[in-house]
């Protein structure tokens, strides 16, 4: 199974979900995309995102910061990690009235 | 893409004002404002006849609103602007409730005043149970099992829930939460913020809060409404103004246009739901046809006003900015629109898109006579520039 990683640290809203969405454009179905965010809207906008183009979100988990050996101030800022499963032919149609589905 | 300078206005397109939370004051409550300075100036607790007269107007403008909220006089409040008066209305009940406990309950998307108190009454006493957040379902509106179970908890002296959230529109189960807070003995503190003027005035209350702002009135002044039955009190010295619940003098001709505006919307409340819910219609029937988008809120059980939307691969406030450089002033619940970066916590709790948002609440008829060409010019730019903020991203093809 292919697996791509997108790193989108530091990166603001849309620019991780564009990622990858980019990255899950060309991949063939059931690649295991990883995202890694720090923008505290990727929070929302990858499961909404998964939900929107009928992608599967199979994880999302707050990474702790990494605490360095002797030093007070950890070394990077905490980050979240998502996986996503490509499914198959991602539906490229127009947007649902979601409050019509429920 | 370039910023348009602020100060070009001079377009000769008109500007289509779809942002009504800060819409200028109705026509005739400003008129009203400008000649009630005039009249009412003095201070109305002087004894002299300029005194007297001011306290006639304030007690008139009192009497028109406390009658539009089925309400007596003496339980209607004015305090400067209506998160204010929220906040006043949560710490009262608090207060008044010290022996019971100190337990706040509200849904996830109040107002923030609410939930920035909530946090910090909690944290202040180190003790996280103290604060609980009633989570809402993808439409926004409130679990009412969750809320329910809230109340039940021992300790629990306050509940918040707004009448209708101002960002997505959808109505909240007033009646309901009412009689779950009254069968626990928990009041209910309702934020009609977003609804008056717009929506019947709500009649499941233990306190409510409002500002005149949602009905074409003037910013600046908020009510804050404590039935005779309702046990509230602010902690420390009792103020001697606006009976015992502010200590800030309200100004008489903002008093008079809020309610000369009150009387001007509920005179036409009903045909301008209408007008605006047909409007909504369509203009949500053209949104939902855009590629990815996420129409927001509930679609039927909601304000007859508001309308939210957010769009994939669009940065919200790059779209403010196109749509302002169209002529078009709407509101935006995106991270990159808010001073503090973090997306709208209503969004959030809601679970939809937070990125891309787009937030139109029509203005009332006087202040947007030619809505419904206006929103037709809308239906056809929206997509050019939803189509430019994409292809600017690179993310036309996604």
């Amino acid at each position: 199974m292919k697996q791509i990683e997108v790193d989108a640290r530091g990166l603001r809203c849309p620019l991780p979900v564009i990622h990858l969405a980019t990255a899950a454009r060309d991949a063939p179905a059931g690649t295991l995309i990883t995202v890694l965010a720090t923008d505290p809207a990727a929070r929302h906008d990858i499961p909404a995102w998964c939900r929107m183009r009928d992608h599967e979100l199979r994880e999302m988990a707050e990474v702790p910061q990494t605490a360095v050996a002797d030093a007070a101030p950890p070394a990077d800022p905490a980050y979240l990690r998502f996986v996503v499963v490509v499914r198959p032919h991602p539906p490229k149609a127009s947007g649902a009235d979601t409050s019509s589905a429920l | 893409m370039a910023r348009h300078p602020d100060t070009d206005l001079s377009v000769a397109r008109r500007r289509v004002l779809l942002d009504a939370a800060s819409a200028p004051m109705l026509p005739a409550a400003r008129a009203t404002l400008i000649a009630a300075m005039d009249a009412g100036w003095a201070d109305p607790r002087r004894l002299y006849a300029e005194g007297r007269a001011a306290r006639a107007l304030l007690d008139q403008a009192r009497e028109v609103l406390a009658n539009g909220l089925g309400v007596r006089p003496p339980e209607v409040s004015f305090l400067p602007g209506g998160p204010t008066a929220l906040r006043a209305g949560l710490e009262g009940l608090r207060y008044a409730g010290r022996r019971r406990g100190a337990r706040l309950v509200a849904t996830a998307v109040e107002h923030s005043v609410i939930l920035t108190a909530g946090r910090y009454h909690a944290a202040q006493a180190a003790e996280p149970s103290l604060f609980a957040e009633v989570p809402v379902d993808r439409m926004g509106r409130v679990d009412l099992s969750v809320l329910e179970q809230a109340v039940a908890v021992t300790g629990t002296v306050v509940a918040a829930v707004q009448s209708a959230n101002a960002e997505v529109g959808t109505r909240q189960p007033l009646e309901q939460a009412h009689a779950m807070c009254h069968t626990q003995g928990v009041p209910l503190l309702v934020d009609a913020m977003a609804s008056l003027g717009r929506d019947p005035a709500p009649a499941h209350f233990d306190v409510l809060a409002a500002d005149a702002r949602s009905w074409g009135g003037p910013a600046g002044l908020g009510l804050l409404v404590v039935p005779e039955r309702t046990r509230w009190q602010l902690p420390g010295p009792v103020g001697q103004v606006e009976h015992g619940r502010t200590d800030v003098d309200p100004v008489v001709a903002i008093a008079m246009a809020a309610a000369e505006a009150w009387r001007q919307t509920q005179a036409t409340r009903v045909d301008q739901a209408a007008r605006s819910r047909a409007i909504v219609q369509r203009l949500r029937a053209a949104v939902a046809d855009l590629p990815d988008v996420d129409v927001v809120g509930d679609a039927d059980d909601c304000l007859p006003h508001v309308l939210t939307f957010s769009l994939l691969y669009v940065d919200g406030e790059a779209l403010s900015i196109e749509l302002d450089r169209q002529g078009f002033a709407v509101g935006s619940g995106s991270a990159c629109t808010s001073s503090t970066l973090q997306p709208s916590h209503v969004l959030a709790a809601m679970g939809v898109l937070t990125h891309g948002n787009v937030r139109i609440t029509l203005p009332l008829a006087a202040i947007g006579p030619t809505l419904e060409e206006d929103i037709d010019r809308f239906i056809t730019e929206l997509p050019i520039a939803v189509a430019a903020v994409r292809a600017h991203l690179g993310a036309s093809d996604l």
